[in-house]
C-alpha cells in the first residue's frame, strides 16, 4: 500500500521589540533573573495589561511578509492554566480573532515550487523560564510577556524535505523583515510539527501525532521521517496511531510518547476582559506596507539584473538578511559587486565557518571590504597581496593603510617599471632570440626574471604590457 | 430540578483551579453552581438573532501604548522577590515542578 504525508507546522517566532507585550518591561536577554520585570509580568492583583502598539505593528507586518489577509477587528483572549512559569494562571494571546489568516509562501524541493498556506497567525506573550531540580524548580519571569508570533501552517506539507524547506523560507522572510532574528539556538524560533499519513486515494487524513519544541531544522527533518515510517509501521501491521504527543529523542534518533495528563487540554478560553477591541484602519497597514523592507526575492532579482551577479551568487548573498545587508552596504562603499559577492561567498563564509561566528559579530565591514576590493580594482594590490590585506581587515585595519604599512603595494608606475624591463631584457638576449622564434615561453620566463627584481611587487597586466611592447620593438 | 452539572463536572473544574474540596463541599457547591447554571439559563430567552457576539464591555477601543521599555529599579524587583515565598539568588524557588508542561525544558 502507499502512503502519503500531511504535515503540519506551528512555528513560534520571538519579537525583538523593545518592550514587552503587555507590560513595559524591557525584552532583554542574559540580565539577572527577574530584573526584567514589574507587577504586570508578575500578575499582581489589580494590574492592567496595555498592549504594546509595536507588537500589532510587527504582527501586520509579518502577516504582509508571508501574503496573508489582516483581520481588521481583533480581540484577545484568554487561556487558562497553571504552571508556575507564568503567574497570572493565563496567557493572553488570539484564539478567535488572528491578527492574519490565509496566507501563503513559496517553497522549492528537488528543482519544484509549491506554495504551502499559511492558516493564521496570533499574537501572545511568552511564558517565564524554569530550572528544575530534583527538589526544587527555580523560576525566572524575564522572558514572562516577551511577544511572540504563532504562525500555524495549513496542512499542505507533504514530506520532511517540504517542511525543512518551508521553514528556511519562512526563517528567511520574517528575518529580512527585522521584526525577530528567528534564531533556534537561541529560541527565538520554535517548531511545533504535526504529522499524520493515509493511503494515497483516501479522503480522510489520518490520525496525527504531534511532536513540540524540536530545535533544528535537521531534527525536524529526522523526527518527521521517523514518525512516517513509524506510522507507515504500524499502519502496515494493522495497528493503529494514537493520537498523542511525542517527544523526539536526539540521542537515539527515535520519537517517544509523553504521558499526558488527562484533560490537559480544558484551556476554558474566553474573551480577555483587560484588553478593550482592537480595529485596525487600511491607513495603518498601507503605512506599515509601505515601511516593509525589500524580500529576500525582490533582492536576488535586483541583483542579477542591475549588479550582474549570477542566480546563484544572488542566492547565496540572500540566505541570510546579515549577508546582503553586508554586500549592499559594501557596493554602496564603492565595491565592484562581483568581486564583493566572491569575498563574502568564499573567504568569508569560510572564515565565518571556521570561528563559528556570524558576520557582525567580526570586525570586517563593509567600508573595509570595499575598500581593499577598489586596491584590488585599481591595481595598488596584487590578489596575492589581497590574502594578507584580507586578514588584516578581519582584524579591523583600514586596507590602505595596512597594505602600505605591510610592504603590500604593487609596482605599477610605468615611468619606473621600464627600466627594469629594459635591464632584463639587456641580461638575456637568448630569451628574445627565442621570442622571434616563436617560443612564447621566453615570455614567460623573462616576466619572472621581472617579477624577481622587484620582489613580486610588479603589477603583472602593467609588466606583460611594458614587457611585449619592447620585444616586439626588438 | 434534575442538575445542570454533576459532582465529577465540579471536581474536574476544581482540579483545573487547583482546589481540592471535601465530600460535603463537593455537594453542596454542584447544588449551588447547578442554581448559577439555571439562572444563566434565563438568557436563552433573549432573541439574539443576528446579534454579534460582544467580546467586550468596555466602549473603550484600541487602547496601546508606544513600544518604550521601562525598567524597574533594583528596589522594585527586589520588592517583588520579596514577596514571594522563597528566593534563591534572584530567582522564585518554588517545590520541583514534575508533570510535564509545554515548556520544553
Amino acid at each position: 500500500m502507499n502512503f502519503e504525508t500531511t504535515i503540519g507546522l506551528e512555528v513560534h517566532v520571538e519579537l525583538k521589540t523593545n518592550s514587552k507585550i503587555y507590560s513595559p518591561s524591557p525584552v532583554e536577554y542574559g540580565d539577572q533573573p527577574n530584573r526584567n520585570t514589574n507587577v504586570i509580568d508578575w500578575g499582581y492583583p489589580g494590574v492592567l495589561p496595555t498592549l504594546n502598539k509595536g507588537v500589532v505593528r510587527d504582527g501586520i507586518m509579518a502577516g504582509l511578509a508571508l501574503h496573508a489577509q489582516i483581520a481588521r477587528h481583533m480581540h484577545f483572549d484568554r487561556k487558562n492554566y497553571f504552571y508556575p512559569d507564568n503567574p497570572k494562571a493565563y496567557q493572553i494571546t488570539q484564539s478567535e480573532t488572528p491578527i492574519a489568516h490565509d496566507g501563503w509562501i513559496e517553497i522549492e524541493v528537488d528543482g519544484k515550487k509549491k506554495k504551502i498556506g499559511i492558516a493564521e497567525m496570533h499574537i501572545e506573550e511568552d511564558a517565564g523560564k524554569n530550572t528544575h531540580t530534583s527538589k526544587y524548580s527555580y523560576v525566572d519571569l524575564n522572558r514572562q510577556g516577551t511577544p511572540l508570533i504563532e504562525i500555524v501552517s495549513k496542512p499542505d506539507i507533504a514530506s520532511p524535505e517540504e517542511a525543512v524547506a518551508y521553514l528556511e523560507a519562512l526563517r528567511q522572510r520574517i528575518q529580512f523583515t527585522g521584526i525577530s532574528d528567528v534564531k533556534m539556538e537561541e529560541g527565538s524560533m520554535r517548531v511545533d510539527t504535526n504529522i499524520s499519513i493515509r493511503p494515497v486515494g483516501s479522503d480522510k487524513f489520518g490520525t496525527k501525532t504531534e511532536m513540540k519544541n524540536i530545535n533544528s531544522f535537521n531534527y525536524v527533518r529526522k523526527a518527521l521521517e521517523f514518525e512516517q515510517k513509524r506510522h507507515q509501521n504500524v499502519l502496515l501491521s494493522g495497528g493503529h496511531i494514537a493520537q498523542e504527543t511525542r517527544r523526539y529523542d536526539e540521542a537515539t534518533g527515535e520519537t517517544i510518547s509523553m504521558r499526558t495528563k488527562e484533560g490537559s487540554d480544558d484551556y476554558r478560553y474566553f474573551p480577555e476582559p483587560d484588553i478593550p477591541d482592537l480595529n485596525v484602519d487600511q491607513k495603518w497597514i498601507d503605512e506599515i506596507e509601505s515601511e516593509m523592507p525589500e524580500m529576500p526575492g525582490e533582492r536576488r532579482a535586483h541583483y542579477v539584473k542591475d549588479l550582474g551577479l549570477t542566480d546563484y551568487d544572488a542566492m547565496v548573498l540572500t540566505q541570510t538578511k546579515e549577508m546582503s545587508d553586508f554586500f549592499e552596504e559594501a557596493v554602496k562603499d564603492g565595491g565592484d559587486p562581483k568581486r564583493v559577492a566572491n569575498y563574502l561567498m568564499n573567504d568569508v563564509n569560510s572564515y565565518l565557518n571556521d570561528k563559528q561566528v556570524d558576520l557582525p559579530d567580526t570586525k570586517l565591514t563593509p567600508v573595509n571590504l570595499a575598500g581593499m576590493v577598489k586596491l584590488i580594482e585599481d591595481g595598488t594590490i596584487s590578489s596575492k597581496m589581497a590574502k594578507k590585506v584580507f586578514k588584516g581587515i578581519l582584524d579591523g585595519e583600514e586596507p590602505s593603510a595596512y597594505a602600505k604599512e605591510h610592504g603590500l603595494v604593487q609596482l605599477s608606475d610605468p615611468a619606473q617599471l621600464q627600466p627594469i624591463v629594459d635591464d632584463v631584457l639587456a641580461n638575456n638576449e637568448q630569451s628574445i632570440e627565442d621570442f622571434k622564434n616563436g617560443k612564447d615561453r621566453a615570455v614567460g620566463y623573462l616576466m619572472g626574471q621581472i617579477m624577481k627584481q622587484t620582489r613580486g611587487k610588479a603589477n603583472p597586466q602593467v609588466v606583460t604590457k611594458l614587457l611585449m611592447k619592447s620585444l616586439n620593438a626588438k | 430540578m434534575a442538575s445542570k452539572i454533576t459532582e465529577q463536572q465540579v471536581e474536574h473544574v476544581a482540579e483545573l483551579a487547583k482546589l481540592e474540596f471535601k465530600d460535603e463541599e463537593l455537594t453542596k457547591f454542584t447544588t449551588q453552581l447547578g442554581s448559577i447554571i439555571d439562572m444563566f439559563e434565563d438568557l436563552t430567552n433573549v432573541d439574539t438573532d443576528g446579534v454579534e457576539p460582544m467580546t467586550s464591555a468596555s466602549d473603550r477601543e484600541n487602547v496601546m501604548r508606544e513600544d518604550k521599555a521601562v525598567k524597574s529599579s533594583k528596589e522594585e524587583t527586589d520588592a517583588l522577590l520579596n514577596n514571594a515565598p522563597d528566593t534563591d539568588d534572584g530567582y522564585i524557588k518554588v517545590p520541583a515542578i514534575i508533570d510535564e508542561s509545554e515548556d520544553g525544558e
